[in-house]
């Protein structure tokens, strides 16, 4: 596999408008020649949708839902990171690039870190001048909050739905390319195979999911916009239809797919109740602003009432233990610390999987200033707990709500019990600089890619990495190849290669539906989710990633001998949907876990238990692992191939992190 | 706790559905509905059946998928919640539940509990936008907006379009999703030059999509998962009004044929 980052020369600072400036172009005039197709409309499929359509571009775009407004990404709660310095804090587009590249743990792509920084302000402008509210101050200006990982406020926020108005936003401009003829808009459309025609990626198989009708498309370049995997564990805080399929079967058919191991596990989270749970829920990071992270020091306190533990007996382990970031260090780092304490014995609630996330001190803190503000002289202390609790459901109500829903318990009175859960992934099919994966005509964005988050990636850094990806750096990049392609040379989708696919698609449905074994796709998809949080979770040895390595072929197997995927394939048929998304994942959870068992450094998210510091911290092992893991398939039944992008940095140095 | 399931099964849009009952395994009352309804499917499975078809997918309050009609209201029986986060123990050990799919003509039963919202994004591309390039913006501080009209339009753009309130108005009117929709973009100052433009395409799509008329029974804004208030709707007629009245009596400009040297 050739492996060419093709990151441009010169100073670290100018390589992207150089880029943009020594790119080729394609005339407006010849653009209306060329068909796109974006696979997903989540931030980064939208935007790119919309942005390339107003270029003039034909696309066409393809969702799984039944409307290109419910992806995922409208889940996200706490905001979108950007090198504004509005706050007058010291923030810079340099300063924003070594926030990620270090949150990152330095496995992350020098120059793409570096250009995410600098768009990252234009998206705020994007957003604000499409109707996004973000919050404001009095004054009418944009306001802002901190996230982990950095000592400047750089996020922008709509209360804990930014990444439901920031999607809106991106939808609102897809509507609109929608409504005037140039976007050509696939619901209910699930993409199955990816098409190769002479080596390039020409089209793509899709399956209505109202009809099960099986349809070919040809298009000039395709673009996967499709999330990440972590569903790959079953729990995690994705939806419940997120899957790696689309991603997979692109890597089936000869993309690399880079860094699988490297997933995040986000430390606040609402913890496991029960076998029966589909999915946990996320209380945003946004809350570390203004909730302390505590255990109590002595374990035989742990079923006690924690407001009944006094302060010298709790533990507020991580501004004892990172005194610089406090309760708002990376989300890796927290997350391990949340675990240590539990291993410890000195977790909460009942099953021992659990720290507290207390809002007292705010609550008090902000009670004492709104009295002051409102000339209260003496208040009582019901007067300041009631002003603050106000204060305190201004910023985060809606988060406070959902956890009453799900807990039944009033977070206001006592702490949220949190836990850490898989949130993210940051590896993902291998790109390069013009976010083309290896396989020309194949691009990759957002989530779905690999290249901007390294190890572990910051707070809030999801939304601005997608829409980067989709307003600024794709409409940029996606010229460099069509232009090598002459128009209307797309090939036709009565194609050999097209009737394969097809083929292919259609004989997977086929096995699934035939099978009518013993077990439902379901419990095929908890038992992997409980492999992998298991052996490959928090913390991973050679030990457990070889267990892994063992039970999960077996899991395959049993698979395809013993599943019952109900009904049919010429319906709506939401078992078969799922049959084809888990057998997916149980191929990929093998992926990571032979990643994981090759990287035997600790590195962000990924923590190998054989390396670490005397205090518990990731030990990186920059001679040996300092590159991209890209894998390559090599046929079913066959061991993948290991390729390595080696990371070379021009401008930062690798340095240990340090949050203390 | 065990309950006993009164379930809307319909194959496909062109058959005629019917109610099944179910009775339910023992249930943890901290499962959420939809993973009641899990349950069941996996049980269903197991005995060869079909599984109820449902939508779902964020779980989590926002993506707007969920829709069932539970006990006759949409999103069942808690205000501000959806069905996703509606929880088993908000119902009694032995209760029957009585599930449905939204019913509204302009979104047809697709399978058991799942109906087809298309006519929302269709009333969206009549004018759910501001018409701007990627890359054209200024600074995003360049224009202060008042922190309370900012906080409006939020108000309104918190709408997860998840159409509870069609399935709840008598008339299947779209009013409260149009009134939020819209609402948001003519509080701030970068809807305004489209505003008029917005509210008589949004009115006239909704109309095309067969949705009924408002006659102010607010029963969209009671079960509005996120509490929208019907007070955009008010809003949403004046600004129907004034655009209705400037379109009749407003000069138009000439119309002009482009080209150049």
């Amino acid at each position: 596999m050739k492996l060419d980052a093709k990151i441009p020369a010169g100073p670290l600072a100018q390589k992207w408008e150089r880029h943009i400036a020594e790119s080729k172009l394609v005339a407006p005039n010849n653009r209306r020649r060329y068909t796109v197709i974006v696979v997903g409309a989540g931030l980064a499929g939208s935007s790119a949708a919309a942005s390339l359509a107003e270029l003039g571009y034909n696309v066409q775009c393809f969702v799984y839902h039944d409307s290109p407004r419910r992806a995922h990404s409208i889940a996200a709660q706490g905001g979108v990171n950007a090198a504004k310095n509005y706050q007058n804090d010291g923030d810079s587009v340099y300063r924003l690039f070594m926030d990620t590249l270090k949150g990152g743990d330095f496995r992350a792509r020098e120059a793409n870190v570096y250009r995410l920084a600098q768009v990252s302000a234009n998206i705020i402008d994007q957003c604000v001048a499409q109707g996004v509210p973000f919050a404001r101050e009095y004054g009418g200006l944009l306001a802002n909050r901190s996230f982990g990982g950095a000592q400047v406020s750089r996020t922008f926020y709509a209360r804990g739905q930014t990444g439901q108005q920031l999607l809106l936003g991106a939808y609102s401009a897809l509507t609109k390319e929608i409504a005037r003829g140039a976007v050509e808009m696939f619901t209910h459309a699930e993409m199955l195979d990816l098409v190769i025609v002479d080596g390039q990626a020409k089209g793509i198989i899709v399956r209505n999911l109202q009809n099960g009708e099986i349809t070919r498309h040809a298009a000039d370049a395709v673009v996967l916009a499709t999330g990440g995997y972590g569903n790959v564990f079953n729990l995690s805080t994705y939806a419940r239809q997120s899957n790696g399929t689309a991603a997979w079967r692109a890597y089936k058919r000869g993309a690399g797919f880079a860094n699988p191991c490297y997933t995040q596990i986000h430390p606040t989270c609402i913890p496991v109740s029960g076998d029966y749970q589909s999915k946990l829920t996320l209380m945003s990071e946004s809350l570390r602003n203004d909730g302390r992270i505590w255990v109590p020091k002595k374990a035989e306190d742990c079923k006690k009432n924690p407001t009944d533990i006094p302060e010298e007996d709790r533990d507020y382990y991580l501004e004892r233990k990172y005194p610089s970031y406090g309760n708002l260090a990376p989300r890796d780092i927290s997350s391990r610390a949340a675990k240590q304490v539990c291993d410890e014995g000195r977790g909460i609630g009942e099953t021992g999987l659990g720290v507290y996330l207390d809002f007292a001190a705010s609550i008090e803190r902000y009670g004492k200033q709104t009295a002051k503000v409102q000339g209260i002289v003496n208040p009582s202390k019901e007067k300041i707990r009631e002003l603050g609790e106000n204060a305190v459901a201004e910023r985060y109500g809606n988060l406070f709500d959902i956890y009453k829903e799900i807990t039944d318990e009033n977070a206001y009175k006592v702490p949220m019990r949190i836990y850490p859960a898989v949130h993210y992934t940051m590896g993902g099919l291998w790109v390069d600089y013009n976010l083309m994966s290896n396989l020309p005509g194949l691009f990759v964005l957002g989530e779905a890619n690999f290249s901007d988050h390294g190890a572990n990636r910051l707070g809030a850094s999801a939304l601005m990495q997608g829409l980067a990806d989709g307003y600024f750096v794709l409409p940029n990049t996606i010229c460099n190849y069509l232009a090598t392609q002459k128009p209307g040379s797309c090939p036709k989708a009565d194609r050999e290669e097209f009737a394969a696919a097809e083929k292919n698609v259609k004989d997977i449905n086929a096995r699934l539906l035939s099978i009518k074994g013993k077990r439902t796709v379901d419990s095929f998809h908890k038992e992997l989710g409980k492999i992998m949080w298991d052996n490959c979770g928090m913390g991973r040895t050679k030990e457990s990633l070889e267990r892994a390595l063992d039970l999960i072929p077996k899991l395959r197997e049993e698979f395809w001998r013993d599943v019952n995927v109900p009904g049919s394939g010429d319906d709506l048929n939401q078992s078969l949907e799922r049959a084809n998304r888990v057998a997916d994942f149980i191929e990929l959870g093998e992926l990571l876990c032979r990643d994981a068992l090759a990287r035997s450094e600790s590195c962000g998210g990924h923590f190998r238990e054989e390396s670490q510091y005397p205090d518990g911290e990731a030990m990186r092992n920059d001679a040996e692992f300092a590159y991209v893991s890209v894998w390559e398939y090599k046929g079913e039944n066959e061991a993948p191939a290991l390729n390595k992008e080696p990371l070379v940095y021009e401008e930062a140095k690798m340095v240990t992190r340090s949050y203390k | 706790m065990k309950v006993k399931l009164k379930v809307w099964r319909q194959k496909n849009a062109s058959t005629a559905g019917e109610f099944k009952h179910y009775d339910t395994p023992d249930l943890n009352p901290n499962m959420s509905f939809l993973e009641m309804l899990d349950v069941v499917n996996e049980d269903l499975t197991n005995a060869g059946e079909e599984p109820i078809a449902f939508d779902h997918d964020c779980r989590e309050g926002i993506c707007g998928t969920c829709s069932a009609v539970i006990n006759g209201k949409p999103h069942g029986p808690h205000k501000a919640v959806a069905t996703c986060q509606t929880y088993m123990r908000s119902f009694a050990d032995g209760d029957e539940i009585t599930v449905e799919p939204w019913r509204a003509a302009p979104f047809p039963i697709l399978k058991d509990l799942i109906v087809d919202r298309k006519a929302f994004d269709k009333i969206m591309q009549a004018g759910g936008f501001v018409s701007i390039r990627t890359g054209a913006p200024q600074d995003a501080n360049a224009l202060p907006i008042a922190k309370e009209v900012a906080d409006l339009a939020m108000d309104a753009a918190s709408c997860i379009g998840c159409g509870a309130c069609v399935a709840a108005c008598k008339n299947a009117s779209a009013m409260l999703f149009t009134a939020a929709k819209a609402g948001q973009l003519n509080l701030l100052p970068q809807g305004q030059p489209e505003k008029d433009r917005r509210v008589l395409g949004m009115v006239a799509a909704m109309d095309e999509a067969g949705f009924g008329n408002c006659t102010n029974q607010y029963e969209c804004s009671a079960v509005c998962p996120k509490q929208i208030s019907h007070d955009f709707i008010s809003k949403f007629n004046r600004d129907y009004f004034m655009a209705t009245v400037r379109a009749t009596f407003q000069q138009a400009p000439a119309v002009t044929t482009g080209g150049g040297a």
